[in-house]
């Protein structure tokens, strides 16, 4: 019995959906997948990195606020095709926390990102790398786990335009817009950024797809169904056939 | 009290050369020289060279027919000068603190301190027996004002003491303008003017010397402003001269260092001493100089500075090992000196900082000196607002240690992207309406159509730093018929006489 106990909690966990405010014990590195020509991914990591940040403080009358700067690393490509970060288009709480690293290669990309994620001042760590750098393959990644979950600082690394390589995140989405609610007072506006999000692997939780939103107060999720839009098959997972 | 060393090049010369008064090569007429433009210029002469007729400001060959035998030596300026230096910081021992008064003068505050030296009298015998002493010609005065102490040094009576109580001008009174600190046309100006003494200036109404002297502002050329600066009417501000104690350490090498991995060692050696050196004094290290001397004479520097105080061995030879990347060795390099150029107080003793950092983490200041070092200084930087309304002059980067400005607030209607185009891409509209933005248009090869919108928010030029042919924008917030949502402006209006039919750009993407 006590071999099998591992095995049934393995897939309890296992069976838990995702859901928005739910925070895992394990310090996340998340990977999301991303257009070039939309700022998606910057937008969902800061979403996430938000939702958690809510969720790790819940009393609203604690005397404990999170001052701690953030870090946002970009190599120069990603910032070439998405931009730069804009202060007054940032979340409010994170505006005037944020320090940004322009870095030249992806091999000081991710030399930041690692001295960022072991660094105890840093509330969280987003990168942005576009394509498939040679530097960063699954042992880079992993060596990024291996950080992130050692010191505590959560990352999320952005991929733009990139293939699903091999990655030891312990969630992979991949986003791209939807059209957004409209407004209340001007349905001719564009609403509220709104996300399609599918988790094609997550270590925790079954795959499933959400559109997402951060509607100011908490990240709303609404499910799309799965017989509408099957999971991807896990035989061509390069990740689950290495047993990761 | 003022202190005045009317010999000092020549007695520095004398102390230098080990020489008593009058013996030797003093007996002989001897001048210190300058080399200037038109030929060598005498700056100081001994007690011979002056009886012989040579004069400090003579041409040295004018002085040569006067006295074919005159010796000669060259002056030092520079070493006179840090020389000074020391007399000033050695003249603390009479008051708290001193001032440099150049080229040969220092002024030293002695308030509420003669009382140890058994009263004023007993100061100006102690300090004249501290520079009998050293062999240095002075003249001391006491005064209440730094300006009425050094004229009393320099044309007043031997160990002049003016008194709070006493009048002032009236003391003063039979002493040539020169006293006053004045430059040499000034003074030139009142001799012709009949001025020769300060009393004779005090005689002659305020108001035609003020007329007269009315465009001169610096104190050295207006009679005046120093007459109320001896007088004590206006502050005269001086600097007074600190004993600052900078942190070196210095390794000299028996054998010169050729290769990288034992300059690395004599590196974190040299941390290791500096370390300990700061620990001693509770300091923390911003910035440090590494010079390193090669055999050939060449000398190498490099400089590091840190975004906190520090002092930790290991991070400051971490960073120097990035730092050292490229240096040219030559034959080898034979002395290597660490030298704290800035330091600030550290109190907290912190310990190793790569165990702490494997359990649990490093600090923020360690993490962007680490960045930093590697990536370059503008690389890591903090957003900051700044007062426009363009919106790429709407935030300024700065480095991320300095705190941010204070600045009003973005107002909440205006909705902003989140990330901006560092230069705004031209977009290609197909499908234009007459007022509003485009139903369809080509951004980097592919096509958007245009489902929802908002606007336009008009932004106008800055008038007041552009120029006048810049045009206006016209933002509009769009929403594709994916989802994708982005911030795009028409450059100008047609017919606004400010250029051709109006361009289309998209700058800013949301999330």
């Amino acid at each position: 019995m006590s071999d099998s106990l591992p095995f049934h909690s393995f897939t309890a966990a296992r069976a838990a959906e995702w859901r928005p405010g739910l925070t895992d014990s394990a310090t996340p590195h998340g990977e999301i997948f991303a257009s070039g020509r939309e700022a998606v991914g910057a937008g969902l990591a800061l979403a996430l990195a938000l939702d958690r940040a809510r969720v790790a403080a819940p009393d609203p009358l604690a005397d404990a606020y999170d001052g701690r700067s953030w870090l946002w690393v970009q190599d120069s490509t990603a910032l070439r095709l998405t931009g730069r970060p804009y202060l007054p288009g940032l979340p409010q709480s994170l505006r005037h926390r944020l320090i940004h690293v322009a870095a030249q290669t992806p091999e000081d990309t991710l030399f930041a990102l690692e001295e960022g994620l072991r660094c105890r001042e840093l509330a969280f760590v987003i990168g942005e790398i576009a394509g498939n750098p040679k530097a960063l393959d699954f042992t880079a990644s992993r060596r990024l786990s291996l950080a992130a979950e050692r010191h505590g600082v959560p990352l999320w690394l952005v991929h733009i335009d990139a293939r699903r390589d091999l990655g030891s995140a312990r969630m992979r989405w991949d986003a791209r817009s939807t059209p957004s609610p409209p407004p209340r007072w001007n349905p001719e506006a564009p609403g509220a950024p709104s996300w399609r999000a599918e988790l094609f692997r997550a270590r925790n939780h079954p795959p499933g797809e959400w559109i997402l939103r951060d509607d100011g107060d908490a990240l709303v999720a609404a499910k799309i169904a799965a017989a509408q839009h099957p999971g991807p098959s896990h035989l061509g997972d390069l990740a689950a056939t290495a047993g990761d | 009290m003022a202190i005045w060393l009317p010999r000092l090049a020549i007695d520095r010369w004398r102390l230098t050369e080990g020489l008593n008064k009058g013996e030797a090569a003093d007996a002989a007429p001897l001048v210190l020289i300058n080399e200037t433009a038109h030929g060598p210029r005498i700056t100081a002469a001994n007690d011979a060279g002056l009886d012989a007729g040579a004069r400090p400001g003579m041409m040295l060959a004018d002085a040569r027919t006067l006295c074919p035998s005159l010796a000669v030596a060259q002056a030092d300026l520079g070493g006179d000068s840090a020389f000074l230096d020391r007399v000033a910081l050695s003249a603390q021992r009479w008051g708290p603190w001193s001032a440099v008064d150049p080229p040969d003068g220092v002024i030293v505050d002695i308030t509420g301190t003669a009382h140890l030296f058994g009263g004023e009298h007993g100061l100006l015998a102690d300090a004249r027996g501290s520079f009998t002493h050293r062999g240095l010609a002075a003249r001391f005065a006491i005064a209440p004002t730094a300006g009425a102490a050094w004229a009393l040094a320099h044309c007043g009576p031997e160990d002049a003491i003016l008194q709070p109580d006493q009048d002032a001008i009236e003391c003063l009174a039979g002493l040539p303008v020169a006293a006053l600190r004045l430059d040499a046309d000034t003074v030139l100006i009142l001799r012709r003017l009949g001025l020769k003494r300060i009393g004779e200036l005090k005689e002659i109404a305020r108001d035609a010397l003020v007329r007269r002297f009315r465009n001169r502002s610096v104190p050295e050329t207006n009679p005046l402003i120093r007459m109320d600066q001896l007088l004590g009417r206006v502050p005269e501000p001086l600097l007074p001269v600190l004993a600052i104690d900078v942190p070196v350490v210095q390794r000299r090498l028996l054998e010169p260092i050729l290769h990288r991995d034992l300059l690395d060692r004599v590196v974190a050696d040299l941390a290791d001493d500096m370390a300990r050196l700061l620990e001693g004094r509770k300091l923390g290290v911003r910035r440090l100089e590494l010079g390193m001397w090669k055999v050939d004479g060449d000398m190498v520097l490099r400089t590091l500075e840190l975004t906190g105080p520090n002092r930790d061995a290991a991070h400051i030879a971490g960073l120097f090992g990035n730092k050292l990347d490229g240096i040219d060795a030559g034959f080898g390099i034979e002395l290597f000196r660490l030298r704290a150029a800035w330091t600030e107080p550290l109190l907290m003793t912190q310990s190793d900082i790569e165990a702490a950092a494997e359990t649990h983490g490093t600090s923020l200041s360690a993490c962007l000196d680490r960045l930093t070092v590697r990536l370059g200084a503008n690389a890591v930087r903090r957003p900051v607002p700044h007062a426009s309304h363009i919106p790429e002059r709407a935030q300024r980067w700065q480095e991320p240690s300095t705190p941010g400005t204070a600045a009003q607030g973005e107002l909440a209607f205006h909705a902003r992207p989140l990330k901006l185009l560092d230069r705004p891409e031209p977009i290609a509209v197909v499908y234009a309406t007459p007022d509003g933005p485009p139903k369809l248009f080509r951004w980097r090869g592919e096509p958007h159509e245009v489902v929802r919108s908002e606007g336009p928010e008009r932004i106008a030029p800055e008038w007041w730093r552009e120029r006048s042919t810049t045009r206006l924008r016209d933002y509009y917030r769009i929403e594709d018929g994916a989802g994708r949502r982005y911030w795009i402006y028409r450059a100008g209006i047609a017919g606004d006489g400010r250029g051709g039919v109006p361009e289309w750009f998209l700058q800013g993407l949301f999330a």
